[in-house]
């Protein structure tokens, strides 16, 4: 069981949040062409180690989380909101 | 018969007498007794018949490692397969029954398998069956196929009952500082030591009783333990396995709660499956005795030598008479001794020539021999023996019990769960734990430490490691080195036989002899992975817990290799076997998943509705009168709402508040339609895609005021279009002031649909001016009061096609808003009607669902171009023009007609050309109805090319699964008033 840390709530267990995908995807503007659209959406690296994702706390307080975890391990070295208002909110609050 | 229990032995209370049944006959044993402490007193040695020979079994062992007294416990519904009798409590009125016999273990008539050995060598049924040359050389396993269930059936163990459980089950769930698992002397003086320093502290042990192996000395007393542990605040776990480690510190439970009672409480759980969530983990697991191979070693009356020392000390049983005892190692000697005392005649084999050990001279010590082969069949006539130095058999001593002892493995089960592998200790001769950055402490005879004071040791060294590793203290610290025995252990796995086809066993509950393993290299499987897989190795429900050392010393002696360079598989959860009850617990029946129903579910079931599940939503079905079935009933329903007027529960829709400042600019872009100037008061049907371009969901967004929208999402989607929201607002567009509020819970939504539902809301409203058609245009939204002062929002959108509107009220008003409407719709003939009404009505309007919109469908496929904006982009709106999705030949939303309007149809027909019948033809039938209003059946689908390539085209429509084959037509998918003249009305 992967336990979150959620700045919110509190350290939860993984079944209280939803996998996202990908926390380092720039996605390219509505207007963007249909290339940049296919890199952003189907390239994917495949890394082996610590990688930024994307977690959703769907059973609990709502918030996207930015999760960095090891692929190998599922060791979580930090946990914060992806919306940068709400991680400064959560850095003021340490 | 006579009775193996002697006096003056034990830790069973003998003032309590307990009635068992085995295999139809009635014993008694006494409360303490194992199943198979009673079985051995009663002097029944034969408790089952082997998986594969039939051969007859006994009892090997005292504990988890069973790998031979596999029995089935209770009857009918509560019949209990593969339990280990030495695990299972005695309790009065217990049935149990030997397994994988006929007509019973004494004498079984598959027994003639044992003569046919050569027929059931690893990988026989394979070789045999599969791809039978020359019926199917090189190609197919249809044979195979059908002997296999003949092939299970004969090499089973026990067979589960097949009624419904009705026993129950619970997930329950804990948080600790420290979890130790094991109640030995390691794991006390670690729970202890953590204790005292504050720490919150779980102490699980799968016995019944607390003390580890302690429990198998003669004048051991649990009761000081118990209190100290309780003193302190330690939260003591009897009959609970720690099954599995998980990341984080997780550990998963079980608990049998009744399994050792006779007539339990009907409203406690059987079984408790907890989750542990720790902070730091210490294994005090102990070590499993290993057994010796050597011709039938399997012979009733073979045992390790601490099982007969847990028979004696904690039951009172003395096992043998004239007892034989083979090591390699030091361990044997204590018990050696107890068992002469307790009268016992017995002769130790040690395979060592040179060492010195201390003993009272009760028993002979035959140095430098090893066990050859046991004589007999159902039980131990003698045992032949061999020098260790030269194998041959040198002599024959007269016997009725062979112990074994062939050194120990430290259980590092739960560690390898972690995928930590362990370590070759060639000094011990056995795998030892290594460490881990988890918080994970091993301490114990499971790290290899074979002295008690050793293991108290290790137990407070353990709980100084756990608190440093916490930050509570930083404190040096040291565990005992691996061993603890005076002599070295010699390696001794095999003592093979000069005859060609011995039985000498290494794993007893699959039947893998030592030269299956042989066979398994000659064959190539040398891989450890490979030979389990091959040969079943370790792969019976005592997971190769005493046997697979020696399968894998095997293997390094015929590689020419080390035990570390063949390695070792890796230990997957549970350490022992958890019942599927208790997995899903509660999670059974109706609680399988969470039921939702809307706040008018009980107003509909008043009114006669049959419900249906729609996702987690029960839904209206249809409203039978009298005798009506499903289609007599939805076909006057749809036809009464085309008439008069209908009102239907619609509850389930998703509903999604979307507030602020920037809200038209993030519907703009999640929408492919325009949503710029959409004006207050006014509702919308838009369509959201996927990223990649594929239609998401369909709904509709009400505009409330400037700032403030309504939104609607199919019900099935509703969550994920909510997820999807908050992902967008929270990571991609952290600039939009907008706020998304889940409200599908807080409005209770009802559509009145139909030529006469203007006039009965009218009747409805408290100002009836607000629902003409000036003031409410088709797509018109007001917000206003019902009669009794209800507020209510109104939209006048239609899914049926005909004039229609969907109200919506705060929940609580849900039943009053039914109660009005009802009674309006009455007075013009009108009806309640259900999803299949509903569904009938959308399919003749050709509207798309998410049987259409099944997340492969474009928004060109579903025919709603026009609903793609070209004047701004949105989310999809670069991805829908890639060149697949651009393909003339996607399939593309039309309706169907049968060609004879007399036939009918079903959904996931195949649609075809004519003389082209195959595979996945050209199109498919998504939805299906009978239309009343046209008379015949219909259908919605998808064909390549569309309407234009098909319109005069006669198709077939395929439906193998069904046998049917009918011709089609392909027509619009909007089958009844194409310009919409009904909506606007």
């Amino acid at each position: 069981m992967i336990r979150i840390n959620c700045p919110y709530c509190g350290e939860r267990d993984h079944s209280e949040f939803s996998y996202g995908g990908d926390a380092t995807i720039n996605y390219p503007s509505l207007d963007a062409s249909e290339k940049e659209w296919t890199e952003a959406i189907f390239f994917r690296k495949n890394i082996k180690g610590f990688q930024f994702e994307t977690w959703h706390h769907s059973n609990g307080c709502r918030m996207w989380l930015v999760v960095e975890r090891s692929t190998v391990t599922h060791e979580i070295k930090s946990v914060k909101p992806c919306h940068p208002d709400l991680q400064k909110v959560v850095e003021n609050n340490k | 018969m006579k009775t193996r229990r002697i006096d003056n032995y034990g830790k069973i209370n003998r003032d309590k007498i307990l009635s068992f049944r085995w295999d139809k006959k009635d014993y008694k044993g006494f409360e303490g007794d194992t199943l198979a402490s009673a079985l051995l007193a009663n002097n029944i040695g034969i408790v089952g018949r082997s998986f594969k020979y039939h051969r007859p079994r006994g009892i090997f062992s005292s504990g988890v490692e069973e790998s031979g007294a596999l029995v089935t416990i209770g009857s009918k519904d509560r019949r209990d397969p593969n339990v280990r009798a030495t695990t299972q409590e005695l309790y009065n009125g217990l049935e149990a029954s030997g397994q994988n016999a006929f007509p019973n273990v004494n004498f079984d008539l598959a027994g003639i398998n044992n003569y046919l050995g050569r027929f059931f060598a690893a990988g026989f049924y394979y070789k045999t069956f599969m791809g039978i040359p020359p019926l199917e050389w090189g190609r197919g396993t249809a044979i195979w196929m059908f002997f296999e269930k003949f092939i299970r059936k004969a090499a089973g163990m026990g067979s589960a009952s097949e009624l419904p459980d009705p026993d129950s089950y619970e997930h329950a769930h804990d948080f600790c500082d420290l979890i130790v698992v094991g109640s030995g002397p390691a794991g006390v003086a670690a729970a202890i030591e953590a204790a005292e320093k504050k720490l919150d502290v779980i102490l699980v042990e799968q016995d019944s009783l607390v003390g580890g192996d302690q429990l198998a000395e003669n004048n051991f007393d649990n009761s000081q333990i118990k209190n100290q542990l309780g003193n302190l605040g330690i939260k003591i776990m009897t009959r609970t396995t720690a099954f599995g480690l998980y990341d984080n510190c997780v550990v998963g439970l079980l608990e049998r709660v009744t399994d050792h009672i006779s007539a339990p409480n009907v409203n406690i759980p059987r079984q408790r499956f907890w989750t542990i969530r720790a902070k730091h983990i210490i294994v005090g697991a102990g070590a499993i005795e290993r057994h010796i191979a050597f011709n039938n070693n399997d012979i009733p009356g073979v045992m390790t030598v601490n099982a007969s020392k847990h028979y004696l000390n904690r039951y009172g049983v003395l096992t043998g008479k004239r007892i034989v005892i083979a090591t390699n190692n030091d361990s044997v000697y204590e018990t050696a001794h107890q068992l002469s005392e307790a009268g016992a005649n017995v002769t130790v084999l040690d395979s060592r020539t040179n060492f010195e050990i201390e003993t009272n001279k009760s028993f002979e010590i035959r140095k430098g021999y090893v066990p050859y082969n046991i004589n007999g069949s159902k039980k131990i006539d003698s045992l032949d023996i061999s020098k260790s130095e030269t194998i041959n058999k040198s002599e024959t001593i007269n016997c009725d019990q062979v112990l074994l002892s062939g050194g120990w493995s430290p259980a590092v089960h739960l560690l390898s769960h972690r995928g930590v592998k362990p370590k070759w200790d060639y000094n011990n001769a056995c795998f030892l734990p290594s460490d881990t950055k988890e918080n994970i402490t091993m301490v114990g005879s499971s790290r290899g430490l074979w002295n008690k004071n050793d293991c108290i040791a290790s137990g407070i060294a353990g709980t100084i490691d756990a608190l440093n590793r916490l930050g509570i203290s930083k404190t040096n610290y040291f565990f005992p080195k691996p061993g603890g025995w005076k002599n070295p252990i010699q390696p001794l796995y095999e003592v093979k036989n000069k005859k060609s086809r011995s039985k000498s066993f290494v794993d007893y509950q699959h039947d893998v002899t030592t030269d299956d393993v042989r066979l398994a290299h000659r064959e190539g499987f040398i891989s450890v992975e490979h030979l389990k897989r091959y040969t079943t190795l370790g792969m019976a429900n005592d997971q190769g817990k005493m046997g697979n050392i020696i399968g894998l010393s095997l293997m390094a002696d015929l590689l020419n290799k080390e035990i570390p360079e063949v390695g070792t598989t890796v230990f997957r959860p549970p350490y022992t076997p958890v019942s599927i009850g208790a997995l899903s617990g509660r999670n059974v029946g109706k609680h399988f998943r969470p039921l939702r129903v809307t706040p008018m579910h009980q107003w509909n079931i008043d009114h006669g509705a049959k419900m249906i599940e729609v996702g987690l939503y029960q839904r209206p079905w249809y409203y039978p009168k009298k005798n009506e079935t499903l289609s007599d009933s939805y076909i006057r329903e749809a036809s009464t709402v085309r008439k008069t007027v209908g009102i239907c529960d619609v509850t389930s829709l998703g509903k999604i508040a979307i507030q602020g400042p920037d809200s038209t600019e993030f519907l703009n872009r999640i929408y492919s339609n325009d949503f710029s100037n959409l004006q207050v008061g006014k509702a919308r049907y838009g369509i959201m895609l996927r990223d990649d371009g594929i239609v998401m969901d369909d709904g509709t967004s009400w505009r409330l005021a400037e700032n403030e929208y309504f939104m609607t999402t199919s019900t099935g989607e509703a969550a994920k279009v909510m997820s999807w929201l908050e992902e967008l607002l929270q990571t991609r567009w952290t600039d939009l002031n907008v706020n998304v509020t889940s409200v599908s819970e807080q409005w209770a939504g009802v559509s009145v649909a139909g030529p006469k539902s203007r006039e009965v809301l009218n009747n409805c409203v408290d100002d009836s001016l607000v629902v003409t058609n000036n003031n409410l245009p088709f797509m018109g939204v007001t917000s206003t009061l019902l009669k009794g002062n209800i507020p209510c929002r109104i939209a006048r959108i239609s899914f049926s096609g005909e004039l229609a509107f969907e109200v919506y009220v705060k929940s609580d008003f849900a039943n009053t808003m039914m109660d009005l409407l009802w009674e309006n719709t009455k007075k013009y003939e009108g009806c309640l009607y259900g999803l299949e009404a509903l569904g009938a009505l959308r399919v003749e309007k050709g509207h798309v669902t998410v049987a259409e919109l099944d997340g492969r469908v474009t928004i060109d496929d579903a025919g709603l171009s026009k609903m793609a904006s070209t004047k701004k982009s949105y989310i999809g709106s670069a991805m829908r023009k890639r060149g697949v999705l651009k393909n003339k030949d996607r399939e593309i939303l039309v309706g169907f007609f049968p060609t004879n309007l007399k036939e009918t149809f079903n959904a996931g027909t195949i649609v075809c050309e004519k003389n082209n019948i195959k595979g996945q033809g050209i199109g498919r039938i998504t939805s299906v109805t009978y239309s009343p209003e046209l008379g015949h059946w219909i259908g919605l689908g998808f064909v390549k090319g569309g309407l234009d390539k098909w319109k005069d085209t006669n198709l077939v429509g395929a439906d193998p699964v069904r046998n049917k084959q009918m011709n089609l037509k392909v027509v619009s998918p909007h089958m009844i008033d194409p310009k919409g003249e009904r909506m606007y009305a």
